[in-house]
């Protein structure tokens, strides 16, 4: 484990460069859960006043 | 024929479609990330001239690829959304540059730690380095034209020029840059990696290349969604959704 | 991409005199306006002293330099001066007019285009042969410079001139500006600056200043209908 870690001896550049990416992944996706979760919150709050709410939810 | 193509390019049509492949294109992602990890690390034997230092390719060269095919795609969105005033392409483009930015940048930072145990530096003023930054800016340019205009359909279609015109200039810039560096032969910075790769190490980043483009769709998938909802909150079809509903009781 | 006027395009006449109309505009405001003119004429010259003083005034260093510093100075200076392209326009509405007229709104913007370059960057290229002999280049040096700034600034009017359109009246637009403007500069920059440097080296500047030439006749055929619509989605 250790060996597979230290990647003879350039285990600091590729960690960096997967870590990185892991990272910027993981934080786009939560970036984007978090755009969803504010989007559906903006919705519901200017959807509650919106009359046509009714014609919408009968189809 | 069959398909209906102006129905689908209707953001309340499209919105539960991309709803429904957006986590399969994730999943996919994940599953092909997670095959060509396995054979960039397992399978795939130590480089003779690099050593281990080369496995920074499975990560590096898929991310470069999808910085400069995102772009085409934005500017295909672009040109549909200029062409035929039509909405959800514009939001499609939108969606795709944050994560084309994103997959410029870690190509960026993938290639200095590539660099500094292949050539001996982080940062060379290699062609393709110095267009993946340029291209990157042409990006942040974009989004960032996209955040000073408060209208959304005047940015749009802003953006939609903007995408165009820098689209033009990519093949453009590419060119001035790779000749502008064979001008300027000091430093001796050559990739050795081109000659004769395994074929294990040829699949494994084409592996992983799949499972970046995967991610791209998935990411920009989730973000229209978003930008659907951010766009046509108060409209009857996003107050009648399940998930705006739930939420109210 | 087609100008798309309604009535009146493919009509040379219509073409020629929009161009010359915007044209003359333009220059009767410049002259009028000409302290701004002298304004960036100064920074021009003072971007160009301060790289001796921030590096070294040693004469090699300065002589490979020069053709970059001289080449980013006019960027910089071409750039100060885009806001200014559409915006007085659209401040008193003439903009406006413009795009309703009968004449190929392209051709009112090249005639802008036109009219941004004589008066700011043909000035560049007048004074780019002096702050050259500052760098210590020689004659055969200067004379390409002049060449490819000659080829190469008004490229940088057609380009910017996208720029300046699309942001018009938006939050933050000069800094937006340039992050826009710039990258797309780049080859300019570097066959214009390329140009120096191969005569430098002995290798002839005739396919730099050729690709120069090349896109500035892309560019110019180009560039006006990109801005234009670019003015028509500012204006609605």
């Amino acid at each position: 484990m250790g060996e597979f870690l230290s990647m003879g001896g350039y285990g600091w550049y590729v960690w960096m460069s997967y870590g990185a990416c892991a990272v910027a992944i993981a934080a786009e996706f939560v970036a984007l859960r978090a755009r969803r979760r504010r989007a559906l919150d903006d919705a519901q709050a200017s959807g509650v006043d919106a009359e046509p709410l009714r014609a919408g939810a009968a189809r | 024929m069959a398909i209906n193509w102006y129905r689908y390019a209707s953001p309340a049509t499209f919105y539960p479609v991309a709803g429904r492949l957006a986590p399969a294109f994730g999943a996919l992602a994940a599953i092909f990330a997670a095959a060509g990890l396995w054979i960039g690390f397992a399978l795939a034997p130590t480089d003779a001239t690099q050593g281990e230092a080369y496995r920074i390719i499975f990560v590096h060269v898929p991310t470069a690829w999808m910085a400069m095919f995102v772009y085409l795609v934005m500017a295909f969105w672009s040109a549909l959304a200029l062409a035929f005033n039509a909405r959800l392409s514009a939001m499609m483009a939108q969606a795709l540059a944050p994560t084309g930015a994103l997959m410029a940048a870690l190509a960026l930072w993938t290639g200095a730690f590539w660099g500094r145990p292949t050539w001996g530096t982080y940062w060379a003023w290699d062609a393709r380095m110095t267009s993946t930054l340029i291209l990157l800016f042409l990006y942040l340019g974009v989004i960032a034209l996209r955040g000073a205009i408060d209208d959304p359909r005047r940015a749009d279609r802003a953006c939609a020029v903007l995408a165009l015109v820098g689209a033009v200039n990519v093949p453009i810039i590419y060119f001035s840059v790779q000749w502008w560096n064979t001008l300027h032969q000091g430093a001796t910075v050559s990739l050795t990696a081109a000659p004769k790769m395994a074929s294990l190490m040829l699949a494994g980043m084409l592996v992983m290349s799949f499972a970046a483009w995967f991610w791209c769709i998935a990411a920009a998938l989730w973000r229209v969604r978003a930008i659907i909802l951010e766009r046509e909150r108060g409209s009857a079809w996003v107050a009648a959704l399940p998930e705006t509903n739930l939420r109210a009781a | 991409m087609a100008g798309r006027r309604e009535g009146d395009d493919g009509e040379p006449g219509g073409v020629l005199a929009g161009l010359g109309w915007a044209l003359a505009r333009d220059l009767r405001l410049a002259v009028r306006t000409r302290s701004e003119l002298a304004v960036q004429l100064l920074f021009y010259a003072i971007v160009v002293t301060l790289f001796p003083l921030a590096t070294t005034p040693e004469r090699t260093l300065l002589m490979t330099m020069g053709p970059g510093v001289l080449w980013v100075a006019a960027l910089l200076a071409s750039l100060l001066s885009l806001p200014r392209m559409f915006a007085l326009d659209q401040a008193d509405g003439t903009l406006e007019q413009m795009a309703l007229s009968p004449w190929p709104l392209p051709a009112i913007v090249s005639g802008k285009i036109l009219a941004h370059w004589l008066t700011t960057g043909l000035p560049v290229v007048l004074l780019a042969p002096l702050a050259a002999l500052q760098y210590g280049l020689d004659g055969e040096a200067i004379a390409v410079l002049v060449a490819g700034l000659a080829l190469g600034t008004p490229i940088l009017s057609l380009l910017g001139a996208i720029g300046a359109a699309l942001t018009l009246g938006v939050r933050g637009a000069g800094g937006l500006l340039a992050l826009l403007v710039l990258p797309l500069y780049v080859p300019v920059l570097i066959f214009g600056a390329g140009a120096v440097d191969a005569v430098r080296a002995g290798l002839g500047a005739d396919a730099n200043l050729s690709l120069l030439g090349a896109g500035l006749i892309v560019a110019a055929l180009g560039a006006p209908f990109a801005a234009a619509s670019a003015v028509r989605i500012a204006l609605d």
